[in-house]
């Protein structure tokens, strides 16, 4: 087994965030739509740390802390925001959400 | 209590405000005791401000007080603020004296109008805009006056406005009138433009220094004198004043004689030392005009048979005088003839509303006569302005016309000569109204039935309201030309009391021919006016020389009826090309930069669908784009 390099860390991170984006692009379910983010939060997460490593700056890990605590707050008001959309409808999809177009 | 000064416009001001929202449930003659309690509160501060400038130094007689910052916007910084010197607290006299007499005669005159208490509102204030006006330290002070008694004029002059021609007239007041706030506002522009500031004090003084050119000096100038001329009806902006007659007496006689037509010369009197450093064709183009105004609205007076017309016109035509005094330099000479002029003339104007009250509103001078029995009080008082205007000494006005001719003459015999046509047409002129209206066999009694008067038809003294401004305007009529006597420089009271405010710019007699024979011209004046009532008399009371009164003057030599055809005919269709071309071309340009967003709009709104996940799609397309713009430069590089 040999040891992962840091391009392998990238690669993963590149296929996690292609398959959120994917995720958001097709799916209609909010919950869904919203855990693909997470998804392509996270890979850049992976690519910040994987990089930090091979460049030997503390940065790239420090920064993955703000988007923790950024995505955790975003999932807050997300999520609040879809419990109350969802007491107002019987069935929800993103796609029904369409009351401000142009 | 100099420092009090701000309370002299502000108490009328506090009295329109009240007339304003009490003046209904106040009532008839309370709201007139309170508008005129008001005012002659304020002549009351404004002697003491008198005094308490007269106790100081001659040269520390001006004094600034700031009320507020009103408009500081980067470097233009305009305070509210009022100037008490000599010329401004001279004005103020005058304006709350004569003023709170007229709001004393107004509460008999105005008895029993619909309107009554709206009309103390008005008078009131007016006599806040006037003060504003007249107390300004700078051009926008003066200005905020200058277009308050404009609105109040047209207020006023339409304030019966139910009858069609006293719209009108108000309306043709206005509408002239904005002629010349169009030279003010310019002036003020040009002035904060070169001074950077609009403060009398600073352009005064910016004009005497040379930090600006002389160009711009003449600019400020000659636009002001645009203001002046429509505000102090002179050619060719006079013609709305005789019109302005149609409002009640009492407002002919504060607005359109007093005071608020002296505002021009006053203005001009203010900047000085601004004529004084202009072009030399600046104060020759005041003085031209101002005495072919005086000639002009003389020749126009002989003629005319409305009794308050003859006065509008020889208003005109003393306003003409003033200004003849302020082009050739006589300052004193021109704020003496103000000041005596609105003594008399607010007396004749006054006088006329007796007889017209007493009359039941009768204008008409041929349908008058005779009423010297009937009106005693009326008579002598009337005669007493009749000898003051015509130039009779000892009157007041004798004295103020003469001090003007004498510098005319030291500047240009020419204007002298028209200057004395003129005092002989307003002789002349005077006389026959004198005689018309209080002489001669009564023409009323055909008259009597047209208004409505129930059996006999007798005209009635006024009551005494009217009567006591009437005898007090008389004395001052007598004795006005104290103020101001030639014999000795000891006498010259005003002009020591003006000097510090138009020292610059006065300009000096001593040693010409005119002032070492000024007896002679004195005694020239009094053979003039004599020789204009003797003709007179002759004319209208002996009937020895038949009456001149060709209907080319009756109708104002028809500059009425050319500016309304110039005006209505190539002026019209002028204004009808701006509209067009605004309509078209402005509007055109403004529509259609909307209209250009508008479809632009309508084309992207589209791509707003409002579906998240396409959305999501443009996003990853442009961060692919973005991607692989960086990579692409990556490349070059």
């Amino acid at each position: 087994m040999p040891e992962p390099t840091t391009l392998s860390y990238l690669v993963v991170a590149a296929l996690l965030f292609v398959v959120g984006a994917f995720g958001v692009m097709v799916r209609r379910n909010p919950l869904v739509m919203f855990m693909c983010i997470e998804l392509m939060l996270n890979a850049v997460n992976l690519s910040f740390v994987a990089l930090a490593g091979e460049l030997t700056d503390i940065d790239g890990q420090s920064l993955v802390f703000f988007v923790l605590v950024v995505a955790a707050a975003e999932v807050v008001v997300g999520l609040g925001l879809i419990v109350a959309i969802m007491r107002n409808r019987s069935s929800l999809t993103a796609d029904d959400l369409a009351e401000l177009k142009g | 209590m100099t420092d009090l000064v701000w309370l002299v416009p502000f108490l009328p001001l506090v009295g329109g405000l009240t007339l304003m929202v009490f003046g209904a449930r106040i009532g008839e003659p309370r709201t007139g005791w309170l508008a005129t309690l008001m005012s002659a509160s304020s002549f009351v501060l404004t002697v003491l401000v008198y005094f308490d400038l007269l106790g100081m130094p001659a040269e520390e007689r001006s004094h600034v007080v700031s009320l507020f910052s009103w408009i500081p916007v980067g470097s233009l910084q305009i305070d509210f603020a009022l100037l008490a010197d000599p010329l401004s607290i001279t004005m103020a006299l005058f304006v709350t004296g004569i003023g709170s007499l007229i709001h004393l005669y107004s509460i008999g005159y105005m008895h029993g109008d619909p309107k009554f208490s709206k009309f103390f509102l008005y008078l009131n204030l007016f006599v806040f805009s006037m003060l504003a006006l007249v107390l300004g330290e700078n051009l926008v002070v003066t200005f905020l006056g200058w277009e308050g008694v404009g609105a109040c004029s047209y207020f006023l002059i339409s304030f019966w406005h139910t009858r069609e021609s006293a719209a009108v007239a108000g309306k043709k007041a206005f509408v002239t009138n904005r002629i010349g706030d169009w030279g003010v506002m310019t002036a003020m522009f040009v002035a904060f433009s070169v001074v950077g500031s609009v403060s009398y004090k600073a352009i005064n003084e910016a004009a005497q220094e040379g930090t600006i050119s002389r160009s711009a000096v003449s600019a400020i100038a000659i636009l002001l004198f645009v203001g002046a001329c429509g505000k102090s009806a002179q050619l060719p902006l006079y013609f709305w004043l005789p019109d302005a007659m149609e409002g009640p007496t009492p407002v002919s006689a504060l607005i359109h004689a007093a005071t608020m037509v002296t505002a021009g010369v006053f203005l001009m009197t203010r900047v000085g030392p601004v004529l004084a450093e202009s072009y030399g064709w600046v104060p020759d183009t005041v003085a031209v005009v101002g005495a072919a105004t005086a000639l002009f609205a003389a020749t126009i007076a002989v003629a005319q048979h409305d009794i308050k017309r003859v006065l509008a016109y020889s208003t005109v035509s003393q306003l003409g005088f003033m200004f003849l005094a302020v082009g050739s330099g006589a300052y004193v000479a021109a704020m003496f003839h103000m000041v005596t002029h609105s003594f008399f003339k607010a007396l004749l104007f006054l006088g006329s509303g007796s007889v017209i009250h007493g009359l039941h509103h009768e204008q008409d001078m041929r349908k008058m006569g005779a009423l010297r029995a009937a009106m005693p009080v009326t008579a002598l008082t009337f005669i007493i302005g009749w000898l003051a205007i015509a130039g009779v000494p000892p009157f007041a006005g004798f004295w103020s016309k003469d001090e003007i001719l004498l510098y005319v003459y030291a500047d240009n015999r020419l204007l002298y000569a028209i200057g004395m046509v003129t005092a002989l047409l307003t002789a002349y002129y005077m006389t026959r109204q004198v005689i018309l209206v209080f002489f001669g066999e009564a023409r009323w009694h055909d008259a009597s039935g047209e208004h409505g008067a129930h059996g006999d038809f007798r005209p009635h003294e006024s009551p005494k309201v009217m009567l006591v401004p009437l005898v007090v305007l008389s004395v001052l009529s007598v004795v006005g030309g104290g103020m101001q006597l030639p014999f000795s420089k000891d006498l010259h009271f005003l002009g020591h009391w003006l000097e510090p405010v138009v020292e610059e710019a006065e300009r000096s007699i001593k040693g010409t021919w005119a002032d070492e024979n000024k007896y002679v011209l004195l005694g020239v004046a009094v053979v003039v006016a004599l020789a204009g009532i003797a003709l007179s008399v002759a004319v209208y009371a002996k009937r020895r020389l038949p009456a001149v009164e060709p209907t080319v003057l009756e109708n104002a030599w028809f500059y009425d009826a050319t500016v309304a055809r110039l005006v209505g005919g190539p002026g019209a269709a002028s204004f009808r090309g701006v509209t067009t071309f605004d309509a078209r071309v402005v509007d055109g340009a403004v529509n259609g930069a909307g209209a250009v967003a508008r479809g632009l709009g309508g084309v992207v709104r589209r791509s707003q669908t409002g579906f998240v996940r396409a959305y999501a799609v443009f996003i990853a397309l442009g961060a692919v784009v973005l991607l692989a713009w960086f990579v692409w430069r990556g490349w070059l590089a």
